[in-house]
């Protein structure tokens, strides 16, 4: 199926990443990023196209969510938030 | 204040600590003070960083696809749910019905068996006053033990006042309590026991099955305080032989001021209801469900299902890296609590010869909260602490870690290494380490006044 290609998958991944990496707050950024790597890396050996569909629909879904919290790099509705030491400390 | 450290001065001091405390208190005035002094709440200046946070017991920030789930209820759907004449009604009740299946499928019940509550708060009240007072004509005892919350702790002290018998089980030095004592304190006229299933202080996990199969014998309701347990620790309603059991919204990433009452319906627990009104909530509760807030703790009790491994297993990690640091660098460290019995998400340590006020300033840049976080501000150490029998220095300089989904591993680093340093520095400056150095026990010292 041409949804479940190889390189649909990747894009995805990589899609996912790039949005992950937009939020403000330390600790949703560096939970966002490690959760979708997490996720990806535990189902890169499942063969059943059902569960593959299944899967990709809710890596879908979570892109989308994750999209819908920012308007132009910022949280949805919240005022700009003073940013954590850790995330100088960690440079990330 | 100002009594109990002369009388304790001359009576001579149990411990060394207390001693060290009357050399640093002048009078009770100044005592105040000086707690009001040391961490005096100052908001964060302009261009301050924030603080880390490691504090996951006292409250939780909401995850993000919670807040994605409760935002159309905030904005476009807001109808209230009991309206049954339009669509603003019906589309609010289907999305309340949801969010109490994905509640009930979380602990294993069935959805009619999940009231929407302010809070966990507002659950426990409701079940100790409401089965109490139900069952009042007939049974008039009821068990609980000394390192519940506060709430069911007050709740019982009302009680008290109404004419019930209560009584306070003691817990042993692990936190845990005894099942042995507990099938001896149950009486004919016992009518509800009840037991948290993950201490927030200590971090705990009481032997809640033995207990269910214990109470469930003995035809006596069982009640249970899973605020701190509810999606980090599989619970099954039915396995356990819970008849009762308060869930909190913001301690599993969801909203603040939402919770959940878990009622059983087979065998049935009736309960005098505390809030009167229009009857909704099987009359057990009365007043609009918050329906955003209801969706938000349907969606975050759905995340913990699916998350429940991934996340127990970081955090157990995490702790255990935690812990390790710390111990492998500092000495005369206790960890409060049972070492295998315990959700291992909250730490609670206590770091000989410092005092736990000057540490918590020291970490100022580590939200971290002492033993005694949820008392009031008062020099007290914690009940809870008290109760497993931690000397009272020790319960003086205890600190809780809380670990949680959004803990990174810097953040845990930083942490440890943070507290190594300063625990080091404080402990050279203190008096009774140089003693403890030299080899002088100090419970042998017979401190005077003078």
């Amino acid at each position: 199926m041409a949804s479940c290609s190889r390189s649909h998958v990747i894009s995805l991944y990589r899609m996912l990443m790039k949005e992950s990496k937009k939020f403000p707050s330390y600790n949703f950024r560096t939970y966002a990023l490690r959760r979708v790597k997490h996720g990806f890396r535990e189902n890169q050996h499942v063969d059943n196209p059902r569960t593959l569909d299944m899967l990709l629909g809710q890596a879908r879904e979570s892109l989308a969510l994750i999209k819908r919290q920012f308007t132009q790099g910022r949280a949805v509705l919240s005022a700009p938030i003073k940013s954590s030491m850790m995330a100088l400390l960690s440079c990330q | 204040m100002f009594g109990k450290t002369v009388i304790r001065s001359i009576w001579g001091s149990r411990s060394a600590a207390a001693c060290y405390r009357r050399k640093y208190t002048e009078s009770a005035v100044s005592a105040a003070h000086r707690q009001k002094e040391i961490i005096k709440s100052r908001y964060i200046e302009k261009d301050e960083l924030r603080p880390l946070y490691m504090d996951f017991q006292a409250t939780t920030p909401m995850d993000p696809r919670v807040l994605d789930a409760m935002l159309p209820y905030q904005v476009n759907y807001y109808g209230n749910p009991h309206s049954r004449t339009h669509a603003y009604g019906w589309e609010s009740e289907r999305a309340m019905e949801k969010a109490r299946k994905q509640v009930a499928d979380l602990i294993g019940a069935d959805p009619r068996e999940i009231v929407f509550t302010s809070g966990a708060t507002e659950s426990n009240n409701m079940s100790l006053k409401g089965v109490a007072r139900f069952y009042r004509s007939k049974k008039k005892h009821i068990i609980t033990t000394q390192i519940e919350h506060k709430c069911v702790l007050d709740s019982c002290r009302i009680l008290e006042a109404e004419g019930f018998n209560i009584t306070y089980l003691p817990v042993q030095s692990n936190g845990l309590i005894d099942l042995k004592q507990l099938e001896e304190t149950i009486q004919p006229d016992t009518s509800l026991v009840s037991v948290m299933t993950v201490n927030n202080e200590i971090g705990v996990k009481q032997p809640v099955k033995e207990i269910g199969e214990i109470c469930r014998s003995r035809s006596v309701f069982f009640h249970t305080d899973a605020a701190q347990a509810v999606g980090k620790i599989p619970i099954n309603v039915t396995d356990w032989k819970i008849d009762l059991m308060s869930i909190s919204g913001h301690k599993i990433y969801g909203p603040k001021g939402v919770g959940a009452l878990y009622v059983r319906r087979r065998p049935r627990v009736r309960l005098e209801p505390i809030q009167s009104g229009g009857g909704q909530e099987r009359g057990l509760r009365s007043g609009t469900v918050p329906t955003p807030l209801a969706v938000g703790l349907g969606a975050a009790c759905e995340i913990a299902q699916q998350e429940m491994q991934y996340d127990h297993s970081r955090v157990s990690m995490l702790a255990k890296r935690l812990l390790q640091k710390i111990m492998s660098e500092l000495p005369d460290v206790v960890v409060n609590g049972d070492p295998d019995q315990r959700y291992p998400g909250c730490i609670n340590l206590s770091f000989a010869y410092v005092e736990g006020e000057s540490l918590l300033m020291a970490l100022k840049d580590v939200a971290l909260s002492s033993g005694s976080a949820c008392t009031s501000a008062s020099l007290e150490p914690s009940y809870v602490l008290r109760a497993i029998g931690t000397d009272e220095d020790l319960a003086h300089s205890s600190i809780r870690f809380g670990i949680g989904r959004f803990t990174t591993e810097e953040e845990v680093d930083y942490t440890a290494e943070k507290c190594i340093r300063q625990v080091k520095r404080l402990r050279e400056m203190s008096p009774l380490w140089e003693m403890v150095q030299e080899g002088i026990d100090l419970k042998s010292i017979k401190w005077t006044q003078h």
